[in-house]
């Protein structure tokens, strides 16, 4: 691996952010302490990590419900996460969205989106103001393998092919829609072949392998930087937890889930930078005790800080509310 | 004053703002070259052309991508070609564009257009003919402009083409055509501010687009009675303009509202209900509404003509109300 001890043990560092966070948010639903619904993340942190190591502040990206990891890897503020999941004022939505709704439209988090396939549209809207704006802006699109069965995810694929938008589409294949299996569900084997059907690149990687998707999506960054159009890449990885906490999963054996478990992605980039070299046990201790301090300060914020004022519900619906009748 | 067709119009708001505003780009179906499918931005074709643009018939894209270009610094003013097929991508409206701003707590500046043709036209049958403002003055999150003048279709759509919000303008098909006064000077009109078109004394039609027209002429008819007709259009339905109403209310003592969406839970049953809760004690007899039966709209002309009120529909109801 051809690559500084810097930039790996950044890629190691935004994982176990993420899984931190996730772990965290996990502890604090199930002690009642979050209303609504947690989409977590975890085993899939490969891919939001590998992905955007690729991108600049002023490239954008659309997120899915289950969208806190590609919120942490571009540069979310963790303690206004944390706040939002509580539903404090504090939060990134002042507590008007929640998990499903997080964005951060300063560094280009063009929103979570609770609708799957939701993204895919405002992506490639971003993609057109970066064409006509001249700039060199890229887009990636996160969305699931159920979303690619949306008309949404066809229309985005033809559109941006058709205008050369400079959009990854990144599918996140997590061999689950919901409770639906991907092999009951769709009608190929991998959705990285319906590239094909829209004339652009596509690929197929392993969603657990932190490096293997930096690469792709790095050639793909550089297609669209360099004005060659979009590219859809299928990262397959797999589903370790419910679809929210608090799932029965009857669709599953536990035995699948603790098989697909030694495959995760942390792990696994660990010991292969401990066996380079690249990482130090007391290295790999002290970057575990950072991200659970930094969690610890984020639920300490969000506990802190107050609920938003039940009369804040009639603002932020329009920029002006001259003559609107709330 | 010169006088200029309802397309005119819009067309001149859009080149007069794209002058002013580089972001301001427009796209849809049968745009670029064929100036929209009834031909109402004719006036721009051949202009800004890296900023019309042609696109495929995807209409969750048409309206979503509206919202990502938007967040990322530009002015969309997205073309719906049909509004029923808004229904199309109307998840890309209603569950994106209308709630963005809300649900992230206020972030990005939401400045987009819907637009596009709206209303009956002569037979075009259920699927191409309805009239649907309504169902986004029930959603929050649009701000709604309704036309009926070419002097009205200018001065909102430039304020529209200004404003920091979504805002959704339908367009009746059947007032692409007509022509009216349109000063050479620029002008723009607020959002929420009603127009008088007709003042009197005996009872008060709200109306807004194409029943602007049918109450003026029913106002015509019923003048020959002695029945003196105030008619306001309202102009935008999001926000609307209580006071105008309400003081034209105390007035006249009397108020019908006029639509050509369904009778039943349309735009005109908020109107009537927040004016009995606020004027009732000026209110001299029921309000009456005036609206499309609850049906499709159907093909054949008789059937369509049932179906969809007039200006003789609003004469029945204002009867209604002056006799009692």
């Amino acid at each position: 691996m051809q690559y500084e001890k810097e930039f790996l043990i950044g890629l190691y560092r935004t994982m176990v952010r993420i899984r931190n966070f996730e772990l965290k948010a996990e502890e604090l639903f199930l002690q009642g302490k979050l209303p609504g619904f947690i989409h977590l993340y975890i085993g899939e942190e490969a891919i939001a990590t590998g992905a955007m190591a690729n991108l600049r502040k002023d490239d954008y990206i659309t997120s899915t419900h289950r969208g806190h990891g590609h919120m942490i890897a571009k540069g979310a503020d963790v303690k206004k996460m944390m706040a939002e999941l509580y539903g404090k004022e504090t939060g990134y939505c002042k507590g008007k969205g929640g998990s499903m709704h997080i964005a951060d439209v300063s560094i280009g988090v063009l929103g979570a989106n609770g609708e799957v396939a939701g993204g895919l549209p405002i992506a490639v809207g971003a993609g057109m103001a970066i064409k006509m704006q001249k700039k060199d802006s890229v887009v990636i699109s996160f969305f699931g393998d159920g979303a690619s069965n949306r008309g949404a995810f066809h229309e985005a694929l033809n559109w941006a092919s058709v205008f050369k938008l400079p959009i990854i589409f990144l599918n996140e294949n997590n061999q689950f829609a919901s409770t639906e299996r991907v092999t009951e569900t769709t009608s190929v084997k991998n959705i990285g072949d319906r590239a094909k059907g829209y004339n652009i690149v596509g690929a197929t990687v392993d969603g657990n392998d932190v490096i293997a998707v930096y690469e792709v999506v790095k050639e793909a960054v550089e297609r669209a930087r360099n004005g060659d159009g979009p590219t859809l890449i299928e990262a397959k990885t797999y589903r370790i937890k419910g679809h929210f906490v608090g799932d029965p999963e009857l669709y599953r054996e536990r035995s699948e889930v603790d098989e697909k478990w030694q495959f995760e992605p942390i792990s696994r980039f660990e010991s292969t930078l401990l066996k380079m070299g690249m990482l130090t046990d007391s290295e790999k201790d002290s970057i575990w005790k950072d991200a659970e301090v930094e969690v610890k300060d984020a639920v300490n914020f969000a506990e802190e800080s107050t609920y938003p004022a039940p009369e804040s519900a009639l603002q932020d619906l329009f920029e002006s509310d001259e003559g609107y009748d709330y | 004053m010169r006088e200029i067709t309802f397309s005119e119009a819009l067309g001149e708001a859009m080149l007069e703002e794209m002058q002013r505003d580089p972001t301001i780009f427009t796209y849809g179906e049968d745009i670029a070259k064929q100036g929209g499918i009834f031909g109402a931005y004719k006036p721009i074709l051949g202009k800004y052309k890296d900023r019309i643009i042609d696109t495929p018939i995807s209409e969750e894209v048409i309206f979503g991508s509206a919202l990502g270009a938007a967040l990322a610094g530009m002015r969309p003013v997205a073309e719906f070609h049909f509004s029923d097929f808004l229904f199309t991508g109307m998840t890309a409206v209603a569950n994106q564009i209308m709630k963005f701003k809300y649900m992230t707590g206020g972030q990005g500046k939401i400045h987009l257009i819907l637009r596009g043709p709206d209303g009956i036209s002569k037979s075009a049958a259920a699927q191409h003919s309805e009239s649907i403002e309504t169902l986004f003055m029930h959603i929050p999150g649009i701000k709604i402009i309704v036309p009926s003048t070419p002097y009205d279709m200018k001065g909102l759509f430039k304020t529209a083409l200004k404003a920091d919000d979504p805002v959704i303008c339908f367009e009746h098909k059947m007032l692409y055509a007509k022509k009216g006064p349109v000063p050479e000077e620029e002008y723009y009109i607020p959002f929420g501010k009603a127009d008088i078109k007709r003042a009197g004394k005996d009872v008060t039609v709200v109306a807004t687009s194409r029943m602007v027209h049918e109450s003026l002429k029913a106002s015509e008819e019923l003048a020959k009675e002695g029945i003196d007709v105030e008619v306001i259009d309202l102009r935008t339905l999001v926000p609307w303009d209580k006071e105008t109403i309400i003081e034209s209310v105390k007035k006249t003592h009397r108020l019908v509202v006029a639509h050509e969406t369904w009778r039943r839970g349309g735009w005109g049953a908020e109107i009537a209900a927040t004016v009995q809760e606020e004027a009732f004690e000026y209110l001299d007899a029921p309000i009456m509404r005036v609206g499309a039966k609850n049906v499709h709209i159907p093909f054949s002309p008789p059937l369509q003509d049932f179906v969809v009120p007039d200006y003789k529909s609003v004469i029945n109801e204002i009867r209604k109300v002056v006799n009692v």
